[in-house]
């Protein structure tokens, strides 16, 4: 009789594990697996400048001091959403802005930034997504923080709004400045092999 | 002021799905007929007032509210106005509220029918209620559509363009009606458990419903592979993709359910069984809806990325499946059952239908959940595919249909398969010479298609010839045969066809699965290459502006033998305010096979990506699922009791004479 009622028990235990199953997967959340790069040395890349602009933007321009990297495109609705924002930092000096302009048609993006200002310090030209694939770039605007030696330190998905420059965005960079150039030696030997690895899947 | 309208009404629904859910049950208990009876009214009060709500949220997309957050995000002025109108469930927030209304709607049609059993029913409106109540407040608390932007803005971002389509527009509404139709078999389990009475009437009561949602979801699958066919471009019809098994897995179990409930109400046998079949299919439905709600597992589907909404439905669920099958285990083992039946006979192939059925259905869920499990295990991310799929569910599918025509035609309580096999045999052979044939075409490549198709003509072969014999056309002539075969009981005509149509599509699956060819390659105008019998030149390349994107049209000349037969374009879409690209293939249909050609990237010098696919039988897919849904329809039109009474008991010794 036991084992009957075991029988009749079995598909309520059966669920319950799998909601313990379901909760754990619940804590993983499928947009943010691009954060593997977090804490590792940017990707290696070198663009060409787009069309009616001397220099591109390269790996080299990185680390030093803390940049931000702009993800754009002259298709993307959103990136004038954040641009006027960026404008104002780019006036005041505020951090260096590189920027990616991501899968445009040659001379979409020069245009797109003659109409509304050009607040890059450098932009490359990414018109086949190669680039932005190793920054694990899942839309446009994506801006990420690099700091002094060159890592990925932070990463914001979508427009960057008054609210999150003011909240997110800016106590970390004055965070990052404080740091030492050559960072934690604990850390400096994540970055290497696997670098990219994470977005590519 | 109509969108605040539109959630007042929602949140009124909400109060009414909450009565719903507590006073019938209130008055269940306690014998308080007016409490019992209540559930009725208040179960189309609240059909009202989420109908309301849609509208309201319809009436915004409708006129382009751009102060409405959902209007913003999923809508833009340049948008076809039926596009915009589909926009409503194009969304997460939207789709949900889609979702509240059919189910709502299906417990407003309940609450229509004076049922025989009144507490029953009443405690099956009030689980109704409970579930309502449940998504309503997942609606309001964490979807509101309702939600306003300020400053408007001046135009949406739009409707994905992939989903900007008629498939699309009418897919997800036949999915959700199959989905939550099982809701009410799901309520009536319940009730049952509850009662302590799942017996001859209780099916009676539950089948139609089942029967039902079992046609929508059938549509609903069969429309959503044919969009993703003609519309991603990628030459196929399943993927085997999340969201697909998503749907996929309640329909087995909603199949498993239509055939075992069939044999409650024939013979009060196999009760436990089929309620635990009545609380998967709609566990499966609710887990389906979750896979795309939560992305816990993202695919091109998933448009609601957000855990938060995922942990409220994992609460819904854990409350709603794991309430119901503690109940179940508490109340399951107090059903008894009299009937005896041999191995060999209807009630035993049904169990042998059902067994498969549920077989496979695990097997899709193991594939499903897998990659997710490895996930959480040890973080790496992997894919099962089609590969794992085609190796497990395949075959017992080809089992099934081994099956299936001999299975038809035994009788209920003792069958005999000689005397099936006897009247099958020359359906046999037509199969085994498909068989041969089969082989001799495509020798060595694939035997194992072979095999398939000569089961398909066996399978289907089986239901034909069983309907021709009934319909003694040979002793009553031509107008006698339609009219006995009008007359055979109807869950019998629609059982046989519905496995003609499963036959259909094992046809489609076959050709389009297994023996279609594919060629990619660079092309520039002029250029030629063969394919399934036909040429296929490349003549014209050239750029055009449509409503809202910008689009490359590629002009295919088709040929067969130096014969001109037609010409056939092929586009690819570039939606500027997405940044979005999609492909509309250039497909010519015909029951003998497609041709599908898509236009890709270009390249200064090699020309244009150009992918060419021929597929035998494709069309069959969706005519065959046309078929099956049909087959459903027949079987849950109204019975003529005391004619079916008659018939079905003696249908098998009368045949065989």
């Amino acid at each position: 009789m036991i084992a009957r009622r075991l029988i009749f028990i079995a598909p309520f235990a059966a669920f319950t594990a799998l909601v313990t199953y379901f909760a754990a997967g619940l804590q993983r959340d499928p947009s943010l697996i691009p954060t593997v790069l977090i804490d590792q040395q940017i990707p290696e890349f070198d663009m060409p400048a787009i069309e009616g602009y001397e220099v591109g933007f390269s790996s080299a321009d990185l680390g030093g001091e803390v940049s931000l990297v702009n993800i754009f495109g002259s298709w993307c609705i959103a990136c004038r959403i954040e641009h006027p924002l960026l404008m104002e930092l780019a006036e005041e000096d505020a951090i260096p802005i590189m920027a990616i302009d991501w899968k445009d048609p040659p001379g979409a993006g020069a245009a797109w930034l003659r109409k509304f200002g050009d607040p890059y310090t450098r932009i490359g030209d990414d018109f086949a997504g190669r680039v932005a694939i190793d920054f694990g770039v899942t839309g446009a605007p994506e801006t990420f923080v690099v700091d002094k030696n060159g890592r990925i330190r932070y990463k914001q998905i979508g427009p960057i709004t008054p609210q999150i420059w003011r909240e997110d965005l800016e106590p970390i960079i004055r965070e990052l400045r404080n740091e030492s150039a050559q960072g934690d030696p604990a850390d400096s030997d994540i970055a290497g092999d696997n670098i990219g690895s994470g977005a590519g899947g | 002021m109509i969108p605040e309208l539109g959630q007042f009404v929602l949140i009124l629904a909400l109060a009414a799905a909450l009565l719903q859910a507590l006073l019938p049950m209130a008055g269940a208990a306690r014998g308080d007929r007016v409490l019992t009876a209540s559930a009725r009214s208040i179960a189309i009060a609240q059909f009202i007032l989420v109908a309301l709500a849609f509208a309201a949220l319809t009436w915004a997309h409708a006129n382009s509210d751009f102060s409405v957050r959902n209007v913003v995000e999923n809508s833009h002025t340049a948008k076809p106005f039926v596009y915009k109108l589909s926009g409503v469930w194009g969304n997460h927030e939207g789709s949900m509220l889609l979702w509240a209304l059919i189910l709502a709607g299906y417990g407003g049609v309940l609450a229509t029918f004076a049922a025989r059993d009144e507490t029953l029913q009443a405690r099956a409106l009030s689980i109704q209620g409970a579930v309502a109540a449940a998504f309503l407040a997942f609606i309001i608390f964490t979807s509101n559509p309702f939600a306003r932007v300020f400053p408007a803005p001046p135009d949406g971002l739009d409707l994905n363009p992939l989903l900007q389509d008629p498939g699309l527009a009418i897919h997800p509404p036949f999915l959700y009606l199959g989905y939550v139709g099982f809701s009410i078999t799901f309520a009536y389990a319940i009730a049952g458990l509850i009662a302590g009475k799942i017996d001859r009437d209780w099916a009676a009561a539950v089948r139609p419903w089942a029967l039902a949602a079992w046609v929508f979801l059938t549509i609903g699958i069969g429309l959503g592979s044919w969009w993703a066919y003609y519309e991603l471009g990628w030459g196929g019809f399943w993927a085997w993709d999340p969201v697909e098994n998503a749907s996929f897995m309640p329909w087995l179990a909603g199949t498993a359910f239509i055939h075992s409930v069939r044999v409650l109400e024939k013979r009060d046998a196999l009760k436990v069984w089929t309620v635990l079949l009545a609380i998967s299919a709609f566990s499966l439905s609710l887990i389906g809806t979750f896979l795309v709600r939560s992305g816990i597992i993202t695919s091109v589907h998933s448009f609601a990325v957000d855990p938060t909404r995922g942990i409220f439905i994992l609460v819904i669920l854990a409350a709603v499946i794991g309430g119901s099958l503690l109940l179940f285990a508490l109340r399951a083992p107090l059903l008894n059952t009299n009937a005896r039946f041999d191995p060999v006979s209807r009630e035993g192939s049904i169990i042998a239908n059902n067994i498969l059925l549920s077989v496979a259905c695990v097997t899709v869920f193991v594939g499903t959940f897998y990659p997710l499990f490895v996930e959480i295990m040890n973080g790496n991310r992997l894919s099962v595919g089609a590969p794992y799929f085609n190796a497990t569910f395949l075959p017992l599918m080809a089992v099934l249909l081994l099956i299936i025509a001999p299975a038809a035609m035994l009788s209920w309580k003792r069958g005999d398969i000689g005397e099936a096999m006897r009247r099958l045999w020359p359906v046999g052979i037509v199969a085994l010479l498909v068989f041969g044939a089969a082989l001799f075409v495509t020798w060595p490549k694939y035997v194992a298609a072979g095999l398939g198709a000569g089961l398909a003509f066996w399978a289907g072969g089986g239901a034909v010839l069983d309907l021709i014999n009934r319909s003694r056309v040979r002793a009553d002539g031509f107008a006698g045969a339609v009219k006995n075969i009008a007359a055979l009981p109807r869950p019998y005509l629609g059982m046989n066809t519905a496995h003609l149509g499963l036959a259909i599509v094992a046809i489609g699956v076959l050709g389009a699965g297994i023996w279609r060819s594919e060629q990619v390659l660079f092309m520039n105008p002029g250029e030629a290459i063969s394919i399934g019998g036909y040429e296929v030149t490349l003549k014209t390349v050239n750029q055009a502006e449509g409503p809202n994107y910008v689009l490359e049209r590629a002009h295919f000349d088709v040929s067969r033998n130096g014969k001109y037969l037609r010409s056939l374009p092929a586009e690819r879409r570039f939606y500027p305010v997405r940044g979005m690209q999609t492909t509309e293939a250039g497909i010519w249909t015909s029951l003998k096979g497609d041709l599908y050609l898509v236009i890709g990237e270009r390249n200064e010098q090699r020309g244009a990506v150009v992918r060419a696919w021929y597929n035998p039988f494709a069309v069959w897919l969706w005519i065959g699922a046309g078929v099956m849904a049909f087959g459903g329809v027949i079987a849950a039109l109204p019975r003529r009791a005391l004619k079916e009474s008659m018939q079905t008991v003696q249908a098998i010794p009368e045949a065989a004479e």
